[in-house]
């Protein structure tokens, strides 16, 4: 972090209110969200206890595994999650646009243009925390190799029809989620401690609630005191008032409540198995059904604070305006959905367990490149990220004093203008680095040429002044002109391509794919997990 | 083997404290108890609190709180900051059954995962005894016998002491594996899942820092024992993906017992912290109104950062107390490290501006800052950056 973000967290200890971090929204915000929030049981992997989904603030649906240890009702839990989660992803599936796009012949190696489906636009999943990312991964991790009876009639323990489908689903989002810049999934912290920063540390950062307090405080009470009853404040039984944002749910909840109230479930339903008669039957079936509403009844008082934070902090970001650069990524992010969805059409199987070496370095190469395209992006979207890479000495602004013609001295001579700049900022400026501004979106570089004596700069002008001895209009600056000039690049450099897979050569391609698609996880007899 | 940590008689000679003498042993364990209160028992320091306290050597306050065995949990909450700490009973059942079935078929199935398929027989020597030094005698002698003999040995929850800072505590690995040859392997049992072969790297991360201590501990009864050595590489075991059939993994612990040993060796004699306390200070709950026990906190310097709020109990007191004092490091390691001589959150803020006026810190600070220092310097340009670009923005609003 830089020291900037630090003056704002000192600020913000100061007068007891956030400060900001950007002057825009870096992040896409789509019209109509889904929000998830799980909880899990605490102990056992991948075994939830509830969840709140949906898109509309006002009418969640709740999701509730009376006793998590039931194979049976974790499947059904999974059952209804899948309807709730796929018919809003084939909501996006239908609606493309064509794009054209150049593709190289295999057999002639001729290049074409193709016309090629991309989504209109893209589902969107945002979970409270970054732990409910890596529970979205889990989840997907868990249910994507399971087998429906369908797919495999003798599988022992079959898991309802569209539940691998959501695994798959939700293992696409989850590796998506680790591109810088993406948005399809995000976690509500992670929005709100890249726009805002808060007078506390980073740690305590991860907590939903307290961050909230910071940033949008009821009745202007100060963020550290709003934080502090949000992390530790209890009821007269000992209950936190602003529960954890999940997956995993306080142990006092858990053993005070929760325990006693799946122990009571599970008397009920033993109960209901021992009936001998239908009077008694019904007697015990209605105290099943009072069991199941009070479990309900509990882990809904644990998620619906949650929920409501989610979408609070949802609107605070959606009074931010949007960064000019955030659709191009999100384009990127419609592309990712798009061929997502043609590999489930084209009965591909699920994502392997791991990587080959072919795809994680194509992965990572990936990854590395939104970096630097975030990082220049977010730049010059955003004065007050430009404000961090000019104290690092990596951008500077700068008012030009002189313009004076120059050509290059070949058959047609094509313009080289020199800009006397005058500028406070310290950039690592050497001969011949070359610099950047940003000119109706497209980036135009310049030359460091020399330093004067006064401390001015002087920039030659290499590019986009068209192609005649007379540079093109608007295209050179003008005397008194401010300039925001950066010394990286506008559009991250990607490397050498990667070769295709069956290009690669054998010391760098890792042991053959199997064709097999993967084995579903080894199940036991127990309905423990 | 290296010489373990605690024997008072061999401590490197550039320590300049006196060596303990069995008398001043007595005083000090005399001067902890009168700290505790003399009829609280103290409370054992598990391998967590260990390793933890070894994450922030350079705080006094915990370091004499835990060499004393004062219930800091009570504490915290006399003091009006409940630590949040808690385990949820649906993962201590699931522990304990999953620890269970790992040791069933009489530590048959351990071995297995340390991948020897036909161990033979397995003994497991009974390990109870009464009291803790029954039981360290016990497990020291059941580790002697293994040692000398040519089979496979499972000790099952041994008990192990090791000194810190003073005084000894007492340490319950979860197992320990004997070899043939004389090597012993320490067994860390957890219930967090392996998926993929991967387990979650933060919570691996503490588990060997974790069996680090026990193998600092080991080394204590290894030194003594002959022909054994202790194993540099821990076995964790924990269930696969989303099973509860038990996968291990071997991890190598060096660098984390390297870092825990070198922290333990920097720690504070706790006698030395003691002894700088004023006379009748006391942590002893019974009888003392939060005014007092606040004190007495008080009298010991605390070393807060925010990751004490994971680790220990009285992390919440801590902070506030820090935040009262303006102190920079509430928000975090890092930014303390780049603020040069300004510690309090009052004077950077002054100096960023410049304006020389205090701040809301104390005012004996280096206010305002002289502008020649460089962190003074690259303070105020980040002040002017960032208040231009605000001031930017908001007339881009306005427009």
């Amino acid at each position: 972090m830089s020291l900037i973000a630090h003056l704002a967290r000192m600020e913000a200890v100061e007068t007891g209110r956030a400060q900001p971090l950007a002057t825009v929204r870096h992040r896409h915000l789509g019209g109509r969200p889904l929000v998830l929030v799980p909880l899990t049981t605490a102990g056992e992997a991948g075994a939830p206890l509830g969840a709140l989904v949906g898109t509309d603030p006002d009418e969640p649906r709740l999701l509730v595994v009376p006793q998590p240890r039931d194979r049976e009702l974790r499947f059904a839990f999974l059952a209804e999650l899948a309807e709730e989660v796929l018919p809003y992803v084939d909501g996006y599936a239908d609606a493309v646009e064509l794009v054209e796009r150049n593709e190289t012949d295999p057999e002639t190696g001729k290049k074409t243009k193709v016309e090629v489906e991309l989504c209109a636009d893209a589902p969107q999943l945002i979970v409270p925390s970054r732990a409910g990312i890596e529970y979205v991964r889990l989840l997907g991790r868990s249910t994507r190799f399971r087998r429906t009876a369908e797919q495999d009639p003798d599988t022992p323990y079959p898991a309802p029809p569209r539940v691998p489908l959501l695994g798959r689903w939700l293992t696409h989002y989850g590796e998506r989620a680790r591109v810088p810049g993406s948005s399809l999934l995000l976690a509500a912290t992670d929005l709100l401690n890249r726009h805002w920063a808060t007078g506390q540390s980073s740690l305590e950062d991860q907590h939903l609630g307290a961050l909230l307090a910071w940033i949008d405080p009821y009745d202007d009470e100060p963020g550290a005191e709003g934080a502090h009853r949000a992390e530790l404040g209890r009821d007269s039984r000992g209950q936190l008032l602003c529960p954890p944002a999940g997956p995993a749910t306080d142990p006092a909840f858990d053993n005070q409540l929760l325990a006693p109230a799946i122990e009571a479930y599970d008397r009920a339903r033993q109960a209901v198995g021992a009936a001998e008669d239908g009077g008694t039957a019904d007697a015990a079936l209605a105290a099943l059904h009072r069991a199941e509403r009070e479990v309900r009844r509990l882990v809904l008082s644990q998620l619906r604070p949650t929920w409501g934070a989610t979408w609070r902090a949802l609107g605070l970001l959606r009074q931010l305006p949007e960064g000019a650069r955030v659709p191009d990524r999100w384009t990127r992010d419609r592309w990712s959905f798009t061929a997502h969805r043609d590999r489930i059409t084209a009965g591909e199987p699920p994502q392997p367990r791991r990587d080959d070496a072919v795809t994680a370095a194509a992965k990572l190469a990936a990854r590395e490149q939104a970096q630097g395209q975030l990082d220049a992006q977010e730049a010059l979207d955003d004065p007050l990220v430009l404000a961090g890479r000019r104290l690092s000495g990596e951008a500077f602004a700068a008012e030009v004093t002189e313009v004076t013609m120059a050509w290059t001295e070949s058959k047609r001579p094509a313009p080289r203008p020199l800009l006397t700049v005058r500028t406070e900022d310290r950039p690592h400026l050497d001969a011949g680095v070359k610099v950047y501004r940003s000119l109706g979106g497209k980036p135009q570089s310049a030359e460091f040429a020399r330093r004067e004596e006064d401390g001015s700069l002087v920039l030659r002008l290499l590019d986009r002044m068209g192609r005649s001895k007379e540079p093109a209009e608007g295209t050179v600056p003008e005397k008194g002109e401010r300039i925001s000039w950066t010394l990286f690049e506008h559009d991250a450099r990607v490397g050498p391509k990667l070769p295709d897979p069956e290009e690669t050569p054998w010391t760098h391609g890792g042991p053959p794919r199997s064709a097999d698609a993967e084995l579903p996880d080894a199940v036991t007899p127990e309905d423990l997990l | 083997m290296s010489a373990s940590l605690d024997d008072g008689g061999s401590r490197p000679p550039q320590t300049t404290d006196p060596v303990p003498t069995p008398a001043s042993r007595r005083r000090t364990r005399e001067r902890l108890a009168e700290l505790r209160g003399p009829a609280v028992p103290p409370r054992p320091l598990d391998a967590r609190a260990l390793a933890a306290l070894a994450a922030n050597p350079g705080c006094r306050r915990r370091a004499l709180l835990d060499g004393a065995g004062v219930d800091k949990a009570a504490l915290a909450s006399r003091l009006g900051s409940p630590a949040p700490f808690g385990q949820s009973q649906f993962a201590i059942v699931r522990g304990n059954s999953f620890e269970a079935k790992v040791k069933a078929d009489g530590g048959r199935e351990l071995l297995r995962l340390l991948g020897v398929e036909d161990p033979g027989t397995v003994a497991v020597p009974d390990l109870s005894a009464s009291g803790p030094e029954g039981r360290t005698a016990r497990t020291a002698l059941a580790l002697r016998e293994a040692t000398a003999g040519d089979g496979w040995t499972l000790l099952d929850h041994p008990l192990l002491t090791l000194e810190v800072a003073g005084s000894p505590v007492h340490l319950e690995p979860d197992a320990v594996v004997v070899d043939p040859t004389g090597r012993w392997t320490v067994v860390e049992i957890k219930s967090f899942p392996m998926v993929d072969g991967a387990a979650d790297a933060a919570k691996v991360g503490a588990a060997a820092r974790q069996a680090a201590v026990y193998v600092l501990a080991l080394e204590r009864v290894a030194a003594l024992t002959e022909g054994a050595e202790v194993g540099h590489t821990v076995l964790l075991v924990c269930p696969k993906d989303f099973s509860n059939l038990p996968t291990a993994s071997a991890v190598d612990v060096r660098r984390q017992r390297a870092v825990t040993r070198r922290q333990l060796e920097r720690l504070t004699r706790i006698e030395e912290i003691a002894e700088a306390l004023p006379e009748g200070l006391s942590f002893d709950l019974e009888g003392r109104s939060a005014e007092e026990l606040s004190a007495a906190v008080e009298a010991v310097p605390h070393a807060y950062a925010p990751d004490c709020l994971t680790a220990c109990e009285l992390g919440f007191h801590c902070r506030s107390r820090a935040r009262e004092a303006d102190a920079v490091q509430t928000l975090g390691r890092a930014v303390r490290g780049e603020l040069g001589g300004l510690t309090t959150i009052g004077a950077v803020l002054a100096a960023a501006r410049g304006d020389g006026a205090p701040g809301s810190g104390d005012a004996d600070g280096p206010e305002g800052g002289a502008p020649e220092d460089p962190a003074v310097a690259a303070l105020r340009r980040a002040w002017a950056l960032r208040q231009e670009a605000l001031a930017g923005a908001e007339a881009a609003a306005c427009r």
